[in-house]
């Protein structure tokens, strides 16, 4: 039986505007993708901990401090070890086009920096994980 | 209702029976209803009507400025006589350039500034601490020890400083106590330094994030502040109530009221419990609000809070002295309402958030640099934003009468109906336990986040406009500058973090930590053991240790 696929909205590092975090979770949510939402405040190892946890099918990683290289950087190498490597990876923030080459080429599936739509980011990972054995509840 | 409002009533109902109706046969409206920002319906015409109350009510419910309930201004000349304080907030790193740029300004003849803090201070943590890697001077300076506040004031001139601005939230007491520490060290007097303390901390679960411990001794701890300095700092601003980062977390302004003013009424219910009269505190207090692009709303909005704080001063706690009841308002025009699309833009929306501010009667405005959205600000973006202000203030003439829009049918209608919202509201959070419990029920987060979701639906809708997001937009392209993150000074501060605890008195750090957590035990006024902690040269990081293994370190709910 398939189940809903599951996205972690995570906030990785000490800056605590959740604002854009709470919108992408309640986006997910009404798309019909079951949504844990980590809360402000959290490590790389936390994340990948959650990630490993829940059966994650996606992470969003919000990030506006812009310690997004190092961070994000971080939670990719953890998610290998692991070998969850597979998780469809985002990250949403303030972030420049040299850091979004950086970030997709060390494995982040798409980058959306602000004016980005709801509908456009749950496209792009419906379109990302399409093969998959799991589905939207919807 | 006398012979002449009913006259009007009877004319106002032929004008639309007769005139309006058939004319909007051939011109229909634009939009099948029209609503603020907060969702208020604004009609298409406001007449004396709608003012719902009768002249004789002028005196009690709008009366002169600088008269209960202060509706039209604070004082009774307002920028006739004096022009708001044009405040700018900006972060620097390093203490040395901050230290270097406080000087600078105040060579310039300005009179006050702004400490920024970086988010490990902001919570409480050392620069050596595993969450700080990557954080440490990066939106403000690193303070890890009363060392720190010496690099940052070395020759600066306190006698020419008007007005220090801290953003200390979550360690509200132990900046009080860093500061009184320093002067005292130094031989100045505390109490002349006007500092100027946010120590809000319950906006911060709300909003910002950062919260260090749960809300209830968060409460206690900002009431120490509030306590401290109606006894010993009497020309501090112990406290300013903040609905701005309510708002930039995507409140209403009506929520932004109303959120903000029942944490300010918790802070006042455990500030009076400890004996503390409220015209001992109440006439320092200031707000903090955003001003935003829904001009009508934003104009109302002001008047509305100076209505209700007034109104909350004398009826709910027995003010009697006037300046209890005078609502000094800082504004920051919306960060959030500006765009990273089309960016110049933006100093259209300053602009109109500027004349918000001044038509709605506050005493301070920071303006955003309109490249805010793309990152730091430029110095070009950082001039034209102040320069936005100097424009309203002198060229406009919007400060050459008071309240010039008081009196509108529309703004005089808007008003009265955000006050009775926002009561409302206070009525309801009341109900359900107050400020402290909607915190802990996690019933503000989510009321927010489900009208920050709200916004970006009405967004990607069309239903709400976005002027080059969602409407008239242009290809373009949106590079943000890349920060460089400065590691050799996150180095730095790490080793003198190191030889500083090298070579104090660790048998003193002890014992003052000690007296800290027998203070807190017993619920006292910890900023006395804290001053004493500071001066031995005990760390921020392990001063905030001591109170999170009493309180522990508050997780939120996460509710969106």
């Amino acid at each position: 039986m398939k189940r809903p696929l599951r996205v972690v909205v995570a906030k990785i590092g000490l800056d605590g505007h959740d604002r854009g975090a709470k919108v992408i979770a309640a986006g997910f949510r009404d798309a019909g993708f079951e949504v844990i939402y980590t809360g402000i405040r959290q490590t790389p190892k936390k994340v990948a901990a959650i990630a490993n946890q829940e059966d994650a099918d996606v992470i969003a990683v919000s990030i506006l401090s812009g310690a997004h290289n190092k961070l994000c950087g971080k939670l990719m190498e953890l998610l290998k070890e692991q070998q969850a490597d597979d998780i469809v990876c985002l990250v949403g923030g303030i972030i420049p086009n040299r850091d979004i080459e950086y970030l997709k080429s060390i494995g982040y599936a798409g980058v959306f920096t602000p004016g980005s739509e709801l509908g456009d980011i749950v496209n792009f990972v419906k379109e990302k994980t399409k093969d998959r054995n799991q589905e939207y509840s919807l | 209702m006398t012979q002449k409002t009913k006259d009007i009533a009877i004319a106002n109902k032929m004008w639309m029976e007769e005139r309006l109706e058939p004319w909007l046969l051939d011109n229909p409206e634009r939009n099948s209803e029209f609503l603020t920002k907060s969702g208020l319906p604004v009609k298409a015409l406001y007449t004396p009507e709608d003012l719902g109350r009768d002249p004789e009510q002028y005196l009690n419910e709008i009366n002169f400025p600088g008269q209960f309930p202060f509706v039209r201004g604070v004082d009774p000349s307002m920028y006739r006589s004096n022009i708001w304080v044009m405040g700018m907030y900006s972060g620097f790193g390093s203490a040395e350039e901050a230290n270097k740029r406080y000087r600078f300004l105040l060579e310039q003849g300005q009179t006050g500034f702004s400490i920024a803090l970086d988010l490990p201070t902001q919570v409480g943590y050392d620069s050596d601490y595993e969450l700080s890697e990557g954080e440490v001077g990066k939106v403000g300076v690193a303070i890890d020890s009363l060392e720190d506040m010496e690099r940052l004031f070395e020759g600066v001139n306190f006698e020419k400083v008007r007005q220090i601005r801290t953003t200390a939230n979550g360690i509200g007491p132990l900046m009080v106590a860093l500061l009184v520490a320093y002067a005292e060290k130094q031989g100045i007097d505390p109490n002349n330094i006007k500092i100027f303390l946010q120590n809000d901390v319950l906006k911060e679960y709300i909003g910002r994030g950062t919260y260090i411990y749960p809300p209830e001794p968060s409460v206690k701890l900002s009431a120490d502040v509030i306590e401290y300095c109606s006894k010993h700092l009497p020309n501090w601003v112990p406290i300013a109530f903040s609905g701005y980062h309510i708002r930039d977390s995507g409140s209403t302004a009506i929520q932004e009221l109303a959120y903000s003013l029942s944490n300010a009424i918790a802070y006042i219910d455990e500030t009076l419990s400890r004996g503390v009269e409220i015209d001992d505190f109440a006439p320092k207090v200031f707000t903090f609000l955003a001003s935003s692009v829904d001009f009508l709303e934003e104009v109302a909005k002001f008047r509305a809070a100076r209505r209700i704080w007034a109104k909350l001063m004398k009826e709910k706690y027995g003010a009697k002295n006037p300046d209890s009841m005078r609502y000094r308002i800082f504004a920051y025009t919306l960060g959030g309402a500006l765009t990273a699309q089309q960016p110049l833009n933006n100093i259209v929306r300053v602009t109109i958030e500027t004349m918000a501010a001044a038509l709605g009667g506050v005493q301070t405005v920071a303006t955003s640099s309109f490249d805010e959205a793309l990152g730091l600000p430029t110095e070009q973006a950082v001039t034209v934003a102040l320069r936005t202000q100097q424009i309203v203030a002198e060229e406009s003439g919007v400060t050459n009468t008071i309240d010039a829009l008081g009196g509108s049918y529309a703004i005089e209608c808007l008003t009265d109906k955000i006050e009775e919202e926002v009561m409302k509201e206070l009525e309801r959070i009341d109900q359900l336990g107050g400020a402290v419990a909607c915190i802990e029920n996690g019933i503000f987060q989510k009321e927010l986040a489900e009208s920050a979701y709200r916004y970006q639906k009405n967004i990607e809708s069309g239903k709400e406009t976005l002027v080059g997001v969602n409407k008239y937009k242009v290809e373009e392209d949106l590079d943000t500058p890349v920060f460089e993150v400065n590691e050799e000074m996150e180095k730095r501060q790490i080793e003198r973090l190191k030889e500083l605890k090298a070579s104090r008195n660790e048998e003193k750090v002890k014992e003052a930590l000690q007296r800290i957590k027998e203070a807190e035990e017993r619920r006292e006024n910890v900023i006395p053991a804290m001053i004493e902690a500071v001066k031995v040269y005990a760390s921020v990081g392990e001063i905030s240790d001591v109170l999170r293994d009493i309180y522990g370190i508050y997780q939120d709910s996460a509710k969106f």
